[in-house]
Formats: C-alpha cells, sequence, structure tokens
C-alpha cells in the first residue's frame, strides 16, 4: 500500500461530520498554522514542499502564492476552482463528497497564509449536491469556531462562502471562474494583468485547484520536509488519479508519485487491467487537453525506459511521444475503440465550450468539429486530414486563453499516432461506420 | 405538457422565505458587488418558477439585483443548465462525452429516446413527464454512463436501471401531486 | 519616452503605448489591421486577433522573443522592443488563418451588401487573405431583424467585435443589447424584441466593421462609391455636430461620423465627435447642414484604391451557397 495523504480516512463511516473528522485529526493544519507559524511561514513551508498545481497546469503553488500583491488597504481573496469539468477527471468531486471538512480546512490554512479574510469555493452549477454538502460543513465550522472572527483567538477572521457556476467548462479557467464569480459570461480574461495583482473585483486573487488547497493540509501537518520524501525528484507527494474508460475497476486513487504506469493499469491495488479480458489500445493520461499515446508508448517511452506516472515521465519525449500528467483523468481505451471518432467527441466537446470570444478558437473549434464529424462518419477525405492538422496550427498558440491550445492538441495527437486510422476511414467509409455504430444509427449531433 | 395553471401558479415573485435566502446570497459578496449572485439566484428562480427562465423571471431577477434586463439574458443563455424554454417534469440529462462514450453512453441516449417515443435529443415525452438532454462531462466518468435528473446523479446505467428510474420518477410526481 | 523597432523603423513613443499605437505613429505598411480594437472605446481589443505581430526582442532589458504571437492591440511596448509585422512570415501565415476564421461563417454577400466598398473585413480578405476559402460546411445563419426604427442587424455578417456592445455601455445609459449564447452560436441580439433607442445608440452603425449593423434611415439603394461625402456642421446641443454628409446629387443619403484612415471617429483634444442620433437619423434634409465641404476619403480602403471591381478573394465562393 502506497501512503495515503488525502485519502488516508475516506472510508470512516461518517468522515463527513465534524465530530468524525476531528477526531481524525482534522483542523490540526490550522490549529498549527494559527497557533505556531505566521502566515509567511505557511507560504514558505508550501514552497518548500514543491507542490505544484493540481488543476492541470502544474504550477508551483507556492510560489503562485508568493507572487500574491499585498497593495495596503485592498482586500486578497483566495477562490477555489472546483469547476472540475476536464473530461476524465472527476477528483475533486469525490474529495469534496467524501470529505468537505478537508476542502474547508484546506481553506482556512491557505486563506491564513494568503491574508484573505473572505474565501470562495466557486464550484460548477451541475456539483449543486456538492455544494450543499460543503455549506452544511462549513456550517459546521463557523459553529465550532473555525470560521468567522477571530479564529482560536489568533485575530485572524475569515469569511468562507459556495458559489455555483452554471454549466460552462471554460469557468475552469481561472479568469473566465473569476469573470463568472462576478456574474457575468465566463469570457476569459487578457493576461497580463495576472489574477495575482489584479483579480477578483479588481483585488490580488489566487485561484488554486481543489486537490492543490487540500493538500495544504498534510503538507503543513507533517511539515514539508517529510513531504519531499514521498514522490519523485520532480514531483513530490501523492496526486489523485481518477480513472475510467475501459477499465476492470476505474475510480479515484491515491497514488504516490513515481510507481509505474503499468502498475497502475494493471496492479490489483489499482486499476486491476483492461475490461471484458481486452487489450490496450490507447491512453490519455492527464485529461482530454493533453497528447494520446499509443499502446506502445504506454509502459515505456520512445527510448524504452519506464515509463512512471509523474510530471516528468508522463511528458517523456515531449509532444512527439509524451503527453501530460495534467489534471490525472486517465483515460483509457481498448483495442476496439475507435481514435477518429473519440477525437471528434473531443473536438465536439471544444466547440460546445469555447466562450467564442476570439476568433481561431471560436470559428477553428467548430470547424475542426465539422470536418472530424464528417471523417468518422465516412464522408471525409485525404485532404481533409491534412487541413485539420494545419487549422490546428493556425489555432494554436493564437487565443486569448489556453482553451484554443486544448482543444488543438489532441486532435494533432490523434493525427500524429493513429493518421493510418483516419485513411481508413476515408478509404473504407462503409466498415468504419458499421464498426463504431453496430445496430445504431448516425449519432443525432446537436451542439 | 406543463397546464396552463401550473405555469400560473410559477411565477415571480419569490415567497418571503425564498427572498429571505437570496437576499442571504447577496449578503456573501461585497458591497456593491451584488451581481456575483446572479446565477446561484437563476439557479433558484428557475427551481421555483417552473423548471426554466422565462423573459419575465430574468426581468424579475434583473430588479432584484438593480441590473439591467440584457445582463441577466446574456449570462443565462452562456450557462447550458439554465432552460430558456419549458421542459418536462423531470430533465434526464446525459453525459455524451469521450469517456462515457467509450462505456456506452451512446446506446443509453439512443435507448431513452426509444421509451419515450422522442426522435431527438432536447425532446420531452408526450406526456410531458419527461425531457430528455445531453451533457458534457458530468464528473463521473469512472462511474458511465450516467445522467443527471436535477440535482441527483445516477450512475452505472444499463436499460434496466433507466427503466426503474422513470418508474421512480413518476411515482415520485403521483406522490407529490397527490398531496395537495 | 521608450524606444521601440517595427518592422526595422525605429521610434521613440510614451510609456504605455500599446504597439498598435507606435505602428499608427510610423504609418503605412507596419500598422496591423485591427477589426475589434478601438481606440475611443476603452475595453475594446484582444478578440479578433488579425492585428498578431511578432515580437522578436522583448526589450533591451530582457531580449529573449516572445514564443507566441502577440495581439498589437493590447500588448505594451517596452523599451528596446522588435516587432516584426510585415516582415513577418509566422505573422502573414497566420494572420491568413485568422482572415480565414472570420470569413468561416461569414455570407459573401458583398455584391448586396450596404456596406460593400466601405467593409474592413473585404479590404482585410483583400489585403491579408487567401485565394480561396477551404471551408466548405455549411454556414450558420441568421434573419435579419430591426432593431427599432433605425438600425437593421444582420447578424450573419457580424464577426463578434463587441465594439457596438462598447458604445452602448459608454454611450448610452440603457444598454438593451449584447453578446447572447456562446462559442460559435454566440449572437449580437436583444433576446426579446427590444428597440434600441437612445441618444447616441446610432454611433453603433459606425463602429461596426462590417455590414452588420446598417443604417434603416439610409434614404434609398446606392453603393458607396457612387455618394459623395461632405463635411458638414450643424448646430446642435447633444452632440459635436460634426458629420459626414452623403450626398447623391442633391440629397443626403445618410449621415455619419468622421473618421479617421483608420476608420475610428475623429478626436478633437482627445475627445470623439460622436453624434446624436437626432443629427444621424432625422437630419436629412441638406439645408440643416453647413456644408464644408468635400470629405478626402483617406481610409486605406477599396473605395478610395478603387480597386474594388478586381478579381477579389471574397468573389471565391464555396460551392454550397445558395
Ligand atoms: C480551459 C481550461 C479549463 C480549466 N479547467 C480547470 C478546472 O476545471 N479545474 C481546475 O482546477 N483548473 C482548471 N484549469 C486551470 C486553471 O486555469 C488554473 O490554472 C488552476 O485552477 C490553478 O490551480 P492550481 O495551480 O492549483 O492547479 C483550466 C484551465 C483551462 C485553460
Ligand atoms: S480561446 Fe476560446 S475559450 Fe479562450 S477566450 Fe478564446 S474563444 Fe474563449
Ligand atoms: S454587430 Fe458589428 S459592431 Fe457589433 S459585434 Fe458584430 S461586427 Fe462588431
Ligand atoms: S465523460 Fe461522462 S461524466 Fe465525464
Ligand atoms: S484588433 Fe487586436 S485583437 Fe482585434
Amino acid at each position: 500500500m502506497g501512503r495515503k495523504l488525502l485519502l488516508e480516512h475516506v472510508d470512516v463511516p461518517g468522515i463527513e461530520t465534524y465530530d468524525v473528522y476531528r477526531n481524525h485529526g482534522g483542523y490540526k493544519s490550522v490549529e498549527k498554522a494559527l497557533k505556531t507559524m505566521s502566515p509567511q511561514e505557511v507560504v514558505e513551508e508550501v514552497q518548500k514542499s514543491a507542490l505544484k498545481g493540481r488543476g492541470g497546469a502544474g504550477f508551483p503553488t507556492g510560489m503562485k502564492w508568493s507572487f500574491l500583491a499585498k497593495p495596503e488597504g485592498v482586500p486578497r481573496y483566495l477562490v477555489c476552482n472546483a469547476d472540475e469539468s476536464e473530461p476524465g477527471t472527476f477528483k475533486d468531486r469525490y474529495l469534496m463528497e467524501k470529505l468537505p471538512h478537508l476542502m474547508v480546512e484546506g481553506m482556512i490554512t491557505s486563506s491564513y497564509a494568503l491574508g484573505a479574510n473572505t474565501s470562495y469555493i466557486y464550484i460548477r452549477g451541475e456539483y449543486m449536491f456538492v455544494l450543499e454538502i460543503l455549506e452544511k460543513a462549513i456550517a459546521e465550522a463557523y459553529a465550532k469556531g473555525w470560521l468567522g472572527k477571530n479564529i482560536l483567538g489568533s485575530g485572524y477572521d475569515l469569511d468562507l462562502y459556495v458559489a455555483p457556476g452554471g454549466g460552462a467548462y471554460i469557468c475552469g479557467e481561472e479568469t473566465a471562474l473569476l469573470e463568472s464569480l462576478e456574474g457575468k459570461r465566463g469570457n476569459p480574461r487578457m493576461k497580463p494583468p495576472f489574477p495575482a495583482i489584479k483579480g477578483l473585483y479588481g483585488c490580488p486573487t489566487v485561484v488554486n485547484n481543489v486537490e492543490s488547497l487540500c493538500t495544504v493540509v498534510p503538507i503543513i501537518n507533517i511539515g514539508a520536509d517529510e513531504y519531499l520524501k514521498i514522490g519523485t525528484e520532480k514531483s513530490s507527494g501523492t496526486k489523485l488519479i481518477s480513472a475510467c474508460g475501459n477499465l476492470v475497476r476505474p475510480g479515484v486513487y491515491e497514488i504516490e508519485m513515481g510507481i509505474t504506469v503499468e502498475e497502475f493499469i494493471y496492479g490489483d491495488e489499482w486499476c486491476r487491467g483492461i475490461a471484458n479480458g481486452k487489450k490496450i489500445k490507447a491512453l490519455i493520461p492527464g485529461g482530454s487537453s493533453v497528447p494520446i499515446l499509443p499502446a506502445h508508448l504506454i509502459t515505456k517511452t520512445a527510448a524504452g525506459e519506464t515509463r512512471y506516472m509523474s510530471y516528468e515521465s508522463l511528458s517523456d519525449g515531449g509532444f512527439a511521444s509524451g503527453s501530460m500528467l495534467g489534471s490525472g483523468g486517465f483515460i483509457v481505451f481498448d483495442e476496439d475503440q475507435c481514435i477518429v471518432r473519440n477525437t471528434w467527441n473531443f473536438a465536439r466537446f471544444y466547440s460546445h465550450e469555447s466562450c467564442g470570444q476570439c476568433s481561431p478558437c471560436r470559428e477553428g473549434t467548430a470547424w475542426m468539429e465539422k470536418v472530424l464529424h464528417r471523417l468518422e462518419t465516412g464522408k471525409g477525405n485525404m485532404r481533409d486530414i491534412d487541413l485539420l492538422a494545419d487549422i490546428n496550427k493556425k489555432i494554436e498558440g493564437n487565443t486569448i486563453c489556453p482553451l484554443g491550445d486544448a482543444a488543438a492538441w489532441p486532435v494533432a495527437a490523434a493525427i500524429r499516432h493513429f493518421r493510418e486510422e483516419f485513411e481508413w476511414h476515408v478509404t473504407h467509409p462503409e466498415e468504419a461506420v458499421k464498426r463504431n455504430y453496430g445496430l445504431l444509427k448516425t449519432p443525432e449531433i446537436t451542439l | 405538457m406543463i397546464s396552463t395553471l401550473e405555469t400560473q401558479a410559477k411565477r415571480p415573485p419569490f415567497s418571503a422565505e425564498k427572498m429571505e435566502e437570496v437576499q442571504g446570497i447577496i449578503k456573501q459578496f461585497p458591497e456593491g458587488r451584488h451581481k456575483s449572485a446572479l446565477l446561484r439566484i437563476l439557479h433558484i428562480a428557475e427551481e421555483e418558477f417552473g423548471g426554466w427562465l422565462s423573459p419575465e423571471t430574468m426581468d424579475y431577477v434583473a430588479g432584484i439585483l438593480n441590473i439591467k434586463p440584457i445582463e441577466v439574458y446574456e449570462v443565462a443563455t452562456f450557462y447550458t443548465m439554465f432552460n430558456l424554454e419549458p421542459t418536462g417534469k423531470f430533465v434526464f440529462e446525459v453525459c455524451r462525452t469521450g469517456p462515457c462514450m467509450l462505456v456506452g453512453s451512446d446506446d443509453i441516449i439512443e435507448y431513452i429516446k426509444t421509451k419515450l417515443g422522442i426522435s431527438k435529443v432536447g425532446e420531452t415525452s408526450a406526456d410531458g413527464m419527461f425531457t430528455l438532454k445531453t451533457a458534457e462531462c458530468l464528473g463521473a466518468c469512472g462511474y458511465g454512463p450516467m445522467l443527471q435528473c436535477g440535482k441527483q446523479y445516477h450512475e452505472h446505467l444499463t436499460p434496466e436501471k433507466v427503466d426503474a428510474l422513470m418508474d421512480e420518477y413518476r411515482a415520485k410526481y403521483t406522490s407529490t401531486n397527490s398531496q395537495n | 519616452m521608450i524606444k521601440v523597432t517595427i518592422d526595422d523603423i525605429e521610434i521613440e513613443v510614451e510609456e504605455g503605448t500599446t504597439i498598435l499605437n507606435a505602428a499608427r505613429m510610423i504609418g503605412g505598411d507596419v500598422v496591423p489591421p485591427a477589426m475589434c480594437y478601438y481606440s475611443a472605446l476603452p475595453g475594446t481589443g484582444g478578440k479578433c486577433r488579425t492585428c498578431l505581430v511578432e515580437v522578436a526582442a522583448g526589450s533591451t532589458k530582457d531580449p529573449r522573443p516572445m514564443p507566441k504571437l502577440m495581439v498589437s492591440c493590447s500588448t505594451q511596448v517596452m523599451d528596446g522592443m522588435i516587432v516584426k509585422n510585415k516582415t513577418s512570415e509566422r505573422v502573414i501565415e497566420n494572420r491568413a488563418g485568422v482572415v480565414e476564421f472570420l470569413l468561416a461563417n461569414h455570407p459573401l454577400d458583398c455584391p448586396v451588401c450596404d456596406q460593400a466598398g466601405e467593409c474592413d473585413l473585404q479590404n482585410l480578405g483583400f489585403e491579408n487573405g487567401k485565394e480561396a476559402t477551404r471551408y466548405e460546411e455549411e454556414r450558420r445563419t441568421f434573419e435579419p431583424i430591426d432593431i427599432g426604427d433605425h438600425i437593421k442587424l444582420n447578424m450573419n455578417r457580424c464577426i463578434l467585435c463587441y465594439r457596438c456592445v462598447h458604445v452602448a455601455n459608454q454611450l448610452t445609459d440603457q444598454r438593451v443589447h449584447g453578446a447572447l449564447h456562446r462559442g460559435d452560436h454566440t449572437e449580437i441580439s436583444t433576446y426579446i424584441e427590444k428597440a434600441i433607442d437612445n441618444d447616441f445608440s446610432g454611433n453603433m452603425i459606425d463602429v461596426c466593421p462590417v455590414g452588420a449593423l446598417t443604417d434603416r434611415t439610409a434614404r434609398f439603394k446606392s453603393r458607396v462609391w457612387f455618394l459623395n461625402p461632405m463635411n458638414a456642421t450643424c448646430e446642435c446641443t447633444k452632440c459635436s455636430g460634426k458629420a459626414v454628409v452623403w450626398m447623391f446629387g442633391k440629397e443626403v443619403y445618410k449621415v455619419t461620423t468622421r473618421q479617421d484612415k483608420y476608420g475610428e471617429v475623429e478626436q478633437v483634444d482627445g475627445k470623439p465627435q460622436w453624434l446624436c442620433d437626432e443629427c444621424r437619423f432625422d437630419k436629412k434634409d441638406v439645408s440643416k447642414w453647413t456644408i464644408e465641404g468635400a470629405r478626402h476619403i483617406d481610409r486605406h480602403s477599396v473605395i478610395s484604391q478603387g480597386h474594388y471591381e478586381k478579381p477579389n478573394p471574397l468573389d471565391n465562393k464555396p460551392k454550397n451557397i445558395k
């Protein structure tokens, strides 16, 4: 068994209630931070732990915290990004649903570190039932004196609220999230200025993922030195992986960084192999936005080295033969799955979720969706494959926010590794449709 | 379809009790930042006023927050959770994104269509009970195929499970409606 | 003052100047096209991505090149920055890409569009586009609608620059239209039928870079190149009263603001010379105006260059257009 820092007590009955959580060591990090550490010391501890943001980009959390502007007389905000909508990712919901007090505790300790007196958890609107769970935990925390005025007699005040979105993947992008939290359309802002300088209501703001903020709790509890002993040199600690697709046992797992990909897919403790005795065809290791890996690059890198579950090993080989750990959305494809169809599905997703502000993303994602749909349903031609690659290049890097890139990369990677399958769809249109849909008619497309 | 009487009943204003809840939400945000409460109030308004946001409802919400009606329309049309047209009593939102597709969401969508006797996603069954919609990844990818109905998630769907669900919701509707 | 070099031309500008405005101070070919930025409307820019440029050196202090192309309308210059516009292959290639995107869902109905001849998109396509579009999919379509008595909205032509939304926000006190829905379904609309009728709403027509918002009070069918634009003034308590009156013979066809060569409303002492709706829509009698003389159209435009009749990339219609 690997070490569990977040999910250690997840199976304890009643852990979602205050008393049980507290009896299992809950709120200790708040006590430790508020009673024995200055805010700056908390920031330094997190910096030392080398925690990388768990929302997808992997930006060092402590460094982000140290960038927060602190002008006199201006409030600062901590906003938790609980918008979790990257296809393949469902770890944040698991954390908040099962361990709502861990989320609240992470918010308190982190808000203290940043000097925020009002903090928000922005949660996707579809998770309304999780919002209710969180609000219950927050009410308990207020009642027990962990929130509100003069917490633990330290003189530190904190109010914590949960605010729902309304159905928009783009609101996971931090500046779109802030717009949404201000009651507007989720249109990403241009950067600079970064949220650390001008964020919520124009005030300095830190936006962090649910898992990042929850991980602050064990880091403060056990100390950065101890935390650094877990994981690999470049990927410290543990990470939640949400595994899905054609697996025997999909689900949310906390792994120590650095176990092998092979062990994670086939190990008894984890996913237990491919469902229905089939073979693996491809893997998307970090959520729909990261490049897909073909079978021969999953457990080994292009150089023939073992592939590990870590930031550095999954990206070994760059985009040519590697991928990314991303948000930890681990999507496994069995031998019968169609890459073209899946690529179209994701392209449709990104087109549906584009905010529509900037022209390359708005028009480009919709165009790719249409071309891929033609290919997928056996109405494409060879030119379309190159056209896709070119549309891709024209979107990538030319947009306001990274959604454009997130839409472009998976298409580029699919064509790079599975070009033959795209071509087969052109040369064998009827078989392609039959294989994908069996007895089904062409699926209905509604955007 | 929703009867005229029902729609009449489900119109603004909020009850005193709901209004208090709404005012509480507005207070979660700093002075002058009350617009931040918009999304949450729209969710409440939708629930209170017949499951959709009519122009009247949106104008009413604009009034509460003292913002322009167009600011509400802009927001309500941006977010896919808000229904801008009346729906059936229960809305089944089936996730259709990649990971769910890998485990058979297309078949579930087809099955529900057949069961409801509708030809397209977005339509409502003839008895006005169920509307079928599709949704993008709902954060339950490891437990697909899945659907959301109201605040409830239903996971690991099979045709049998869908049948049972429909019966369950029908029964729920009948029991709540025979009470009053 | 700080120094910046654009396409090998050096210029000194004040700190805080954007690359686009620095380029406009030089003028000519080094000026990137701008479809959404509008100097008189703070907050515009960043959306269309036509103004992308390459930053070959960030500054004297940090001379590394910027990896991505930057939007010149919203990127401030730094001392010692080196920018490439027309001299960058990458810019030319990617800008052509942006043009193709902007035209992807554009109806290409120039022959019947009122804006033909003074359309920024037409010019953009002519100067920066490729020969033919590769877009073969069905285009999204909307019905043209009248938003009040004065303005017609043809959403098919809209490029979602958001300028008109900023006009409504900044010049009027009751914005009734905005951007609805999202992604490629985004549309400019009032949602429920509402008339846009406000003292300064007519300026939306002038800021619209394409023929999406047009003047319903324009009095008869005509193409701009048959009209004589005249500088004219009138006494007005609400606005500057400085206008261009577009004449056909002795008749006033339409009234617009005076625009500079970038298609933006002229400013006097930093004040944009907007027109009120009364001057724009109601004064169609030449006696209401004092004519100052012919207006010199120095805009980078197909009207002034007279090359509208030449084969044009926009004529290259894909097959599936009905
Ligand atoms: C299109 C898009 C969607 C995103 N969605 C999420 C999300 O659902 N959850 C999340 O935590 N971060 C998401 N991010 C990343 C955030 O912008 C941001 O980097 C993150 O919340 C920072 O937190 P971290 O440093 O703790 O990871 C998204 C980014 C983009 C560009
Ligand atoms: S890249 Fe896409 S999602 Fe991001 S701002 Fe542009 S249109 Fe919106
Ligand atoms: S109508 Fe014209 S001004 Fe308004 S967004 Fe569209 S193109 Fe821009
Ligand atoms: S893909 Fe269906 S819940 Fe994530
Ligand atoms: S003018 Fe710069 S992005 Fe549109």
